[in-house]
């Protein structure tokens, strides 16, 4: 007896879990906003940074909050995702501050192999380079540690050395809720206030707090081909290969990143009880549905986080 | 599994604990694929020609993968009808214990895994192994408020229902012999499953509740509301103007560490020591309300008093300040202890320097005895005296996790190295 083989059971799943949920992730946005100088949220419009920006609402008041928020443009996003982003900013008189991996290219501190390279991985570079120009001392993500093994292993706050590397041998213990938030200058925390959120919470509390996402989140109709398993859009950067068969298939994004990597899959879900629904009952994870470039090796988002990867 | 409906609303976050190999990854492995967490292609990358190593869905680092070991301390989250679980599997190796530390910090229970395979099981009278001792009694020390013991490898002895008895005989003097109150012993065999999502009813002489069954029963730790109010204050909040709350009002956000905080209230602020009265409560929804132990507040006072962030507000006269403090310190840090050095304490969002004055002795960390020692090694623990560069309120360990723990710093590199217990 399961949960997510009884989709029956979806009128008795609590969400009053996600209070106490809630209550951490307030915590630590307010913590960051006491123990930092220069901290920003990072926001790309996708869900876990919506659902970042409603917490950090309420932990400080609509239009109070004290760090601007910074998006890492690889040149490859959903136009439905970048566009809310900014509406959403806009909404809420956020300061936004939007840096290119264009820009890295034309500095020529990002050098693709080759031109429909995935540009996932070269976003640290970008990052990072944006860390130092504004002297951010922390920077907040939505990132979850159920989302991926190297991402159980990590703190809430995360110390990263002056080459912006994640060192996970030598992680800070994390006590009680004694945050350790001490730096040496050019280094810098990466936090995580949704860290103990599984994508079931973050869509039972998008459900509960009548969060607004973008469109694609939800079911609709779009040009896809079968690759490995896999249903790849079809765009300008992903183009059908030689022999592929271009399909309209009812499909819905469960993660949202660099439009080369990212997959949606088969839903028929309208809303976000829908999609709540469906996640019960999921039986491939959200990256393994969703992402082309986790597949490659075991390590690899260990391999990237060590790189200053978010 | 009972599918009844508890009223467990949060989450239950529990360590695993035990000597490395007595199967922890394989135990939390198997919880999450017999609750049907694990999804299929992540149950496919753990498996290589048909058989599947339940351990890999845990040991997530590649270091770890080299040498078979876990390092650190991975969180994992599963669902069952019942409840919400947060698990912390901790490293099992002793050079790892500030990792187990780190987890036990924040636990409401710990399942202590004891291989039975390693164990004179046919002895009544059989010794339990150091790291069995060792983990029972720093999750007893750090006051995680239920232990509960999984004897694991069952399967694996010739005769299961012996080896249980005598396994459970010797936990049970152990514990009693250490003050310890420990919670169910359950026979498990986490490679085959027995009695650890499913009940194995007669197995190993035992016709209790499966382990995930005890698990979705226990309580999570109780609110410190006995004591009296205390308040450390994490943010400040000016408002220049502002139509929610008094015009030019500061408001004092930060959880309540104990006690409870209703308008009304009168409070000292430490360190300043100037009184005010609480004039309004906010909750996160920024609402007016009273607030209790453990949840965030925003409080208004009724006067400008000088308060920042790393503050306290207090009730009147409840706490005494000092400068001195007499602790357990778990060293965490691989630069020893030493006497006569000053590290940065950090006690609710206060920073204090804080200069080691004496190592009163250290603990065998096997049996608690006291020993005479000038330092504490890489995951020692002792008894310390500390003074204080300014006074703060604690109260021992043993009555309030939230005032009467600390961590100390190193002032060099930043590193977080003890774990402080007030005595």
């Amino acid at each position: 007896m399961n949960a997510r083989t009884e989709p029956q059971l979806l009128s008795r799943i609590s969400n009053r879990h996600l209070d106490a949920l809630e209550e951490e992730a307030i915590f630590i946005l307010r913590e960051v906003a006491g123990a930092f100088e220069r901290p920003a949220l990072l926001f790309s419009g996708g869900k876990d940074s919506l659902v970042m920006l409603k917490l950090a609402e309420k932990a400080f008041g609509s239009g109070r909050i004290p760090y601007p928020l910074l998006m890492v443009d690889t040149g490859h996003n959903f136009p439905e995702v970048t566009d809310f982003r900014d509406y959403r900013a806009q909404q809420l008189g956020a300061k936004l501050i939007v840096r290119t991996l264009e820009d890295s290219i034309a500095r020529g501190t990002v050098r693709l192999s080759r031109p429909d390279e995935s540009r996932n991985p070269h976003q640290s570079v970008t990052l990072l380079e944006a860390i130092e120009e504004f002297r951010f001392d922390a920077l907040i993500g939505g990132a979850r540690r159920d989302e991926e093994k190297a991402r159980a292993k990590e703190r809430i706050f995360s110390h990263r050395d002056s080459f912006g590397q994640w060192q996970p041998k030598a992680q800070r213990p994390e006590l009680w809720t004694l945050f350790n938030t001490r730096i040496q200058p050019g280094e810098h925390f990466r936090v995580f206030p949704i860290s103990n959120w599984t994508e079931l919470d973050v869509w039972q509390y998008i459900e509960r707090e009548q969060i607004e996402l973008p469109s694609i989140y939800y079911a609709h109709e779009r040009q896809v081909v079968e690759r490995r398993g896999l249903l790849v859009p079809v765009t300008e950067l992903t183009p059908p290969k030689a022999g592929e068969t271009v399909e309209t298939r009812t499909v819905r994004f469960r993660t949202v990143g660099d439009i080369t990597c990212t997959c949606p899959v088969e839903s028929d879900a309208a809303d976000a009880t829908d999609v709540v629904a469906e996640t019960l009952v999921a039986d491939v994870s959200e990256r393994g549905a969703t992402r082309m470039d986790d597949k490659t090796s075991d390590a690899s988002m260990e391999k990237r986080k060590k790189d200053g990867y978010f | 599994m009972t599918t009844q409906a508890h009223d467990h609303d949060a989450a239950l976050r529990f360590i695993t604990c035990g000597s490395v190999d007595d199967g922890k990854s394989t135990l939390i492995g198997r919880l999450l694929v017999d609750s049907r967490t694990v999804l299929q292609d992540q149950l496919a990358s753990v498996s290589k020609s048909g058989e599947t190593d339940l351990a890999l869905l845990t040991d997530g680092l590649s270091a770890e993968r080299e040498q078979g070991i876990t390092i650190d301390v991975a969180y994992r989250y599963f669902a069952t009808p019942a409840r919400k679980f947060i698990i912390g599997d901790a490293p099992g190796h002793e050079q790892y214990t500030r990792n187990m530390v780190t987890a036990a910090s924040s636990a409401d229970a710990a399942v202590v895994l004891v291989d039975a395979t390693k164990l004179k099981w046919q002895n009544p009278g059989l010794e339990l192994l150091p790291q069995t001792r060792r983990h029972t009694l720093l999750c007893n020390l750090l006051r995680v408020p239920s232990i509960v013991f999984a004897v694991n490898k069952l399967d694996a002895v010739e005769d299961a229902k012996t080896a249980f008895t005598n396994i459970r005989g010797a936990l049970e003097d152990f514990t009693e012999a250490a003050g310890i109150q420990a919670g169910a012993i359950v026979p498990i065999s986490a490679l085959k499953g027995h009695n650890v999502v499913e009940p194995q009813p007669g197995w190993a002489g035992y016709e209790g509740p499966s382990l995930l069954a005890l698990l979705e029963q226990l309580d999570v730790t109780p609110a410190e509301t006995e004591e009296a109010f205390a308040f450390p204050v994490q943010w400040v909040e000016k408002f220049s103007s502002s139509a929610d709350t008094s015009q030019g009002r500061r408001v004092f956000w930060g959880r309540v560490a104990t006690g409870e905080v209703q308008p009304g209230q009168q409070v000292t602020v430490l360190p300043s020591g100037q009184t005010a009265t609480v004039a309004q409560v906010l909750d996160h929804a920024r609402e007016p309300k009273a607030v209790e132990a453990r949840h965030s507040a925003g409080i208004i006072l009724d006067r400008e008093v000088d308060v920042s962030r790393g503050d306290w507000l207090l009730a009147p006269g409840a706490f005494a300040p000092s400068r001195e403090i007499s602790a357990t310190v778990a060293w965490l840090d691989d630069e020893p202890l030493v006497a006569g050095r000053t590290y940065w304490a950090l006690h609710g969002h206060r920073w204090v320097k804080a200069k080691v004055k004496r190592i009163v002795h250290k603990l065998d960390v096997n049996t608690l005895a006291e020993q005479d020692a000038n330092h504490l090694e890489p995951n020692g623990i002792g008894h310390v005296e500390l003074a204080l560069q300014e006074p703060l309120v604690t109260l021992p360990y043993a009555r309030s996790r939230a005032l009467g723990a600390l961590v100390l710093v190193d002032t060099a590199s930043h590193k977080t190295s003890g774990a402080v217990l007030v005595r």
